[in-house]
């Protein structure tokens, strides 16, 4: 079984580096084919592992020593336990297809091999994240992956930097930079966290943190608690340092699918679920990851309703289910985290590939106002979208139902109504956004200029996109084997209601997810309902995302670079200018010494007779132990 | 009576007019001289102060240096002669080909 351990970790690798040999070389399809088929065997590996691995019989490889110095002795190790093995699965089932989708994406961009070599290099950090059997390691993949995030956002790098009059969003360059460093403040607490970790128990593997944890006293369980939230809140992206998600949707489309929605942003909950050990120790962190998780789940979806950017809207969503999952995790439920963010893999990625269909169908148009009626054109992208988003809205049976209720089964079930009916909000939010989008964008009228001539997209990237679409309808009866299985080693969890309670919320969410689309598909079957905001005064404040980012702008941002600019000054002023001074007296010894190499052989002996005279006289003046 | 110190005396004041030779003279033949005079200074002071100590090694260096000075002198005839030929002169004022 090792062996299918090491093949789904590196065969992506391999893909990686063999795309990296033709990086500057003009588009050759075979890279694309390579990559794709070696991150397929990577997927057959993982299934393997799925169909093998139950019970206590999780599998634990020791690659090598890794770092021996003094007490700290760490193994460079992989676990596929049943957690891992879950989250491997999603990651290559899903990066899998978004390879083949971005073959037909990325068709004409003069980046081809670099991006199949990012996308690879991406799926193998997140490989090494989710199998690691220690922080360390973990840690690893989790910078990897940041790393691979920064540079895929950045793929369009050269696309100039213009200002908000002329192009609201901001360039691919900025966004990439701006995700990265939001990544390195949360960072900082997830590494403080390990240390605290290491500092009290002498060790990071899973196995011997989880055991010894107990021992600590409470506080300091709950600082670690805190600080490793700190780093899962920076990769989620939840409040408040969320705004580097919508922003990276910059990127190329595939990569939003794949990074920005189906994994790299749920590593934050994989690290809570991770960690339950930890987390069922401190229930007060727990309850207020909860808090936090329900309220991004209103707030981002608030911000989805009035949004006018096709991909923005999708990345509010994610943002929103990201909650979801956190209130889920929070709560103590962690196999419902999991397969919340399994479906949620699935359908918010296809939704995300059928935004990429849309926006290269338009031309890279991004507004949905400038879009409209493109259902006839497209009616593959239009029918798998649907399904996605029925199944982000939650609607009996596709996936998302079963998930979504599950959570607000246990935030009622824990007696927390106050983050039950937040949920309950936010479900009725994502299910009428996501309806708002499909109508504005598939139905009504055309509001675009006749120069556009909208096109399904090759048959090979609507049969990628498929397998995602048909997961994102049948995920949800997979709920008890799915359970049975992750439970192994997670705490099992049941919510407890009443027959009557269960039906009666279960009718309860279906009615305000059912409602969120009946008002969207009424209300933009006649005409655009934004005006309904705007009437009641909220459309500035969530169309301007609260104006966070103004704040950060403002707040933050400029008195940072005003310091920076400071600190800039004085360090041109004393550091560089000691450093310069020094330099320049060499300099001047050596130039105004010059004339004594005159070249005149003579001249040189009298020279070093001189020398010779000195050393002699320093000789005779400076005798040691005399 | 000759002791060390007169070995030692004699050893110097050969070593300064080598030293004189040095810095004075132009024509490179005479540098050669100097610097004859000026190894065998130092050679006599070897020579000296290994008969004070009673050890071979001062005049067994001496050798040395008398081997290694005869074909230094050698190549630097050699190389000497062909200077000339090919300038016309052995001052050292005219080898100049390396000012800075």
């Amino acid at each position: 079984m090792e062996k299918y351990v090491y093949i789904a970790l590196f065969a992506p690798l391999v893909g990686s580096l063999f795309a990296a040999i033709f990086g500057a070389s003009p588009k050759k399809l075979f890279v694309g084919i390579v990559t794709s088929g070696l991150l397929f065997v990577s997927w057959l590996a993982s299934i393997t592992l799925l169909m093998n691995v139950h019970g206590e019989h999780t599998i634990h490889v020791k690659m090598m020593d890794w770092i021996a110095a003094g007490g700290f002795d760490l193994d460079f190790g992989f676990m596929a336990d049943q957690v891992s093995i879950i989250m491997m699965v999603t990651v290559t089932t899903v990066s899998t297809l978004v390879h083949v989708y971005s073959i037909g994406y990325m068709d004409h961009d003069k980046g081809f091999n670099r991006y199949f070599s990012y996308l690879s290099a991406f799926v193998f950090s997140m490989m090494i994240l989710v199998m690691s059997d220690n922080f360390l390691g973990l840690f690893i993949g989790w910078e990897g992956v940041g790393v691979c995030s920064w540079l895929l956002i950045g793929h369009w790098y050269f696309k100039e930097d213009v200002s908000t009059d002329v192009n609201p969003a901001i360039s691919p360059s900025y966004a990439a930079n701006e995700a990265f460093v939001m990544n390195r403040i949360a960072d900082l607490g997830m590494l403080i966290g390990i240390f605290m970790i290491y500092w009290h128990l002498g060790s990071l593997n899973y196995d011997v943190v989880f055991a010894n944890i107990g021992t600590l006293s409470g506080g300091t369980i709950t600082a670690i608690g805190i600080f490793l939230f700190i780093g899962a809140m920076g990769k989620s992206a939840q409040f408040p340092l969320h705004t580097w998600l919508a922003n990276a949707m910059e990127g190329p489309t595939p990569v939003s699918a794949l990074i920005h929605a189906a994994t790299m942003v749920t590593a934050g909950v994989y690290l809570v679920i991770r960690s339950n050990e930890i987390y069922m120790l401190i229930p007060n962190v727990g309850y207020f990851i909860a808090c936090l998780g329900a309220f991004v789940a209103v707030f981002a979806a608030s911000m989805a309703l009035v949004n006018m950017e096709l991909k923005r809207i999708i990345a509010y969503s994610t943002l929103s289910q990201l909650g979801y999952m956190f209130v889920a995790a929070g709560l103590g439920a962690y196999w419902i985290a999991l397969f919340h963010l399994m479906a949620h893999a699935f359908f918010k990625s296809v939704l995300f590939l059928g935004a990429g269909n849309v926006m290269h169908a338009m031309d890279d148009e991004r507004y949905i106002n400038k879009m409209g009626g493109l259902g006839k054109s497209m009616p593959w992208t239009m029918g798998i979208m649907t399904v996605a988003s029925t199944a982000l809205a939650g609607i009996w049976p596709l996936a998302g139902f079963f998930s979504k209720d599950k959570i607000l089964e246990t935030a009622f079930a824990e007696h927390n109504y106050i983050l039950w009916v937040m949920l309950w909000m936010g479900a009725g939010m994502t299910a009428y956004y996501s309806f708002r989008l499909i109508m504005m964008v598939f139905f009504g009228k055309k509001n675009y200029g006749a120069e556009k001539h909208p096109h399904e997209a090759y048959t090979f990237v609507i049969i990628a996109m498929l397998p995602l679409a048909v997961l994102a309808v049948i995920a949800g009866f997979f709920e008890h084997s799915f359970m049975h299985y992750v439970t192994q080693v997670l705490p099992e969890y049941h919510p407890h209601v009443s027959t009557g309670t269960f039906i009666f919320l279960l009718v309860v969410t279906l009615g305000i997810a059912l409602s969120g689309i009946a008002l969207a598909i009424i209300k933009f079957s006649k005409g655009n309902f934004d005006d309904f905001f705007r009437k009641i005064g909220v459309h500035k404040v969530l169309s301007n995302q609260y104006f966070i980012p103004q704040f950060y702008a403002d707040k933050i941002v400029k008195p940072y670079g005003a310091l920076s600019r400071l600190a800039w000054k004085i360090d041109m002023k004393i550091v560089d200018a000691t450093v310069d001074m020094i330099a320049g007296v060499i300099y001047k010894t050596g130039d105004k010494a010059r004339w004594m190499q005159s070249g005149n052989l003579s001249n040189n002996l009298r020279w070093m007779v001189f020398g010779l005279v000195i050393l002699l006289l320093l000789a005779v003046i400076y005798r040691p132990g005399m | 009576m000759i002791t060390l110190t007169h070995y030692l005396v004699l050893s110097a004041i050969l070593f300064v007019i080598g030293l004189v030779g040095v810095i004075r003279r132009k024509n490179l033949l005479m540098l050669f001289f100097s610097t004859e005079i000026l190894l065998n200074a130092v050679n006599i002071g070897f020579v000296a102060i290994g008969n004070f100590y009673a050890d071979l090694t001062g005049q067994m260096f001496a050798f040395f240096i008398i081997a290694v000075a005869a074909s230094e002198v050698a190549v630097g005839l050699g190389l000497l002669v062909f200077w000339y030929k090919k300038e016309g002169s052995i001052d050292l004022d005219t080898l100049q080909r390396m000012k800075g």
